[in-house]
């Protein structure tokens, strides 16, 4: 044994020394690998494509828009959009019943989808992953206590509460944004937990406790970091949930006021018309379900990004 | 000088155990009274089959796990949670599995320099400069301090692991089974390095394995563990050649030999032993 010992001590720096460079391939940077997969995958690259083209409509918005979107105009009202042969240059995807443009109001109402599905779904992020955190890291009583939370909001149809709450406070965007951040976290809180409880024994995490970490850093700088990637695919399925319920509570009539020019507003606009003139219902509805599948995409992609190698 | 380095008295860790709603708690003895001495600059190597309670002893010492009696020394002073934070400065442990004790999100700088974040030590530039040079005397190449621990062998990250442990200069280290996960011609270069920094840095060395070849080869004395128990210590030469307890005998002779003609050992009889502790 100790004979074997003291032989492969000369061995030690060779074997330190051997990396990438020692077999002689060529070194593909970092950014360039991350890239080729990027690109490699097909629904993430497509995603993100239309993605930021509805993010940069929204943003610029106010140049791209070939009319204010709140101007009423009575005798042009319901004007078709201009593959329909009464449509005009004018108003490429026609107007509405009171006569404002709708391409202007379909790029506004982007505005209001974003801020509503990215400001809800952070909300919620904040409060489903501190909770889930907390108990996955605590355990015993505590994480008895959230789970019961948990599962009490799980048994809450969201719908219905959402309707409720709208019913009573009464619909805006701001009270929207609310309802939402403040139920839809409960996704966020289970994978938060799970993913916790998977390092919470980990010998990096005891590794900081001894030496003298407080937990907050633990639970901060040395937890965080490696769950964040599964709460990144629930940040974009909650952002998709979110604006999917904006859609329905404006639609209903409960959520965002007019004339914000809400896509799920919109619709609801429309309905009277849908017989006759069926793109009134149509452009809002197609848009609202490519921003919807651009994000599940997304969302898709950077979880087969963040598998191990060669799963799916 | 302090007398001892490492001190344990009487140190016991008992865990409920709930069969059932209905049935009664049992108590399972995990470590049950250790007393155990090291004096500055030894190797104390602790021994014992899986289960006995080594791990369970060594958290204790670290201050992950609190006694349900008992009370650990460290360089003569006792430790309770409100000096936890000076004694990491003179206790460090090296863990057992070097994939799971580097943060996989962190460089292998920001891992090796946490300890002086945490514990403010000199400026910036000087922890880059300590970082550097504790990278140097674990042998680990500088171009490595920027990857991720993902991207790095076995017995690199358990490099890494050492110089994170050394860079708050302490005086004692903890190894709980540190070569265990390691193949085999890794381990003699992990054990040949913490040998060497023994001698550079005059460490003391509480060195938990049940790797008996391993503890054979580096330790000064030995102390073996039965069932949450201290059953024997002495010097190696004692433990090694001329064993008094029936547990320790079935130990050594349960040792697999590197000649294969020989076949597997033969095992004493279990009740010898299991009376006698």
């Amino acid at each position: 044994m100790s004979q074997t010992l003291s032989n492969s001590t000369s061995s030690s720096p060779v074997s330190a020394l051997s990396g990438p460079e020692a077999s002689g391939l060529p070194v593909v940077p970092e950014w360039r690998r991350a890239l080729n997969k990027f690109l490699g995958h097909r629904g993430l690259f497509i995603g993100s494509v239309i993605l930021g083209f509805i993010v940069l409509a929204a943003i610029f918005a106010p140049w791209l828009a070939p009319h204010d979107p709140y101007v009423q105009n009575i005798s042009q009202r319901m004007i078709p959009p201009i593959w329909h042969e009464k449509g005009t240059w004018e108003h490429i995807l026609g107007t509405d019943k009171l006569g404002r443009d709708y391409l202007s109001r379909l790029l506004y109402g982007a505005r209001i989808s974003l801020t509503i599905g990215l400001t809800a779904a952070l909300i919620s992020g904040v409060i489903g992953t501190t909770l889930g955190v907390l108990a996955g890291y605590f355990g015993g009583r505590t994480d008895a206590v959230i789970s019961y939370i948990i599962t009490t909001r799980l048994a809450l149809p969201v719908l219905l509460v959402a309707l409720a709450m709208a019913a009573l406070v009464g619909g805006s965007l701001e009270m929207v944004i609310i309802l939402l951040g403040l139920l839809l976290w409960d996704r966020f809180a289970v994978v938060a937990r799970s993913t916790t409880q998977q390092l919470r024994d980990a010998e990096f995490i005891a590794s900081a406790k001894v030496l003298g970490a407080s937990t907050s850093y633990i639970l901060i700088r040395e937890l965080l970091p490696n769950i964040l990637s599964a709460l990144i695919v629930v940040i974009t399925l909650e952002m998709a949930h979110a604006i999917l319920l904006e859609a329905t509570l404006s639609f209903l009539g409960l959520g965002v006021q007019p004339p914000l020019p809400s896509w799920g507003l919109m619709v609801s606009e429309g309905k009277a018309y849908m017989f006759f003139q069926p793109w009134v219902i149509a452009i809002p509805g197609i848009t609202l379900m490519i921003l919807v599948l651009a994000i599940n995409l997304v969302g898709d992609g950077l979880r087969d990004m963040n598998a191990p190698e060669g799963r799916n | 000088m302090p007398q001892y380095a490492l001190e344990l008295c009487d140190l016991s860790r008992h865990f409920q155990l709930k069969n059932g709603v209905f049935s009664a708690p049992t108590t399972l003895k995990a470590v049950d009274g250790v007393s155990l001495r090291i004096p500055p600059g030894e190797t104390l190597g602790l021994v014992g089959e899986s289960g006995c309670g080594k791990s369970t002893l060594a958290k204790m010492i670290l201050g992950l796990l609190s006694p349900t009696d008992g009370s650990v020394l460290v360089n003569d002073q006792v430790i309770s949670n409100g000096n936890r934070f000076a004694l990491a400065k003179q206790l460090q442990p090296i863990f057992q599995d070097p994939y799971s004790s580097l943060n996989p999100r962190k460089t292998i700088r920001q891992i090796i320099s946490l300890p002086l974040q945490l514990h403010k030590v000199g400026d910036k530039r000087s922890q880059q400069a300590s970082v550097k040079q504790m990278s140097d005397l674990v042998g680990l190449p500088e171009r490595l301090l920027d990857q991720y621990p993902g991207q790095l062998s076995g017995g690199q990250r358990q490099r890494v692991a050492i110089a994170r442990a050394l860079i708050l200069k302490p005086s004692i280290l903890v190894c709980d089974e540190p070569t265990s996960a390691l193949d085999v011609s890794v381990q003699a270069q992990i054990l040949n390095l913490l040998m060497d920094l023994k001698q550079e840095l005059g460490l003391t060395y509480l060195f938990i394995s049940h790797n008996l070849g391993v503890v054979e080869h580096l330790v000064d004395r030995v102390a073996v563990m039965y069932r949450g128990k201290l059953v024997e210590q002495g010097t190696r030469e004692d433990i090694f050649r001329n064993a008094q307890h029936p547990y320790t005998q079935a130990l050594l002779s349960s040792v697999l030999t590197p000649e294969p003609s020989l076949g597997l050992p033969e095992l004493l009889d279990d009740s010898a032993w299991a009376n006698a502790s």
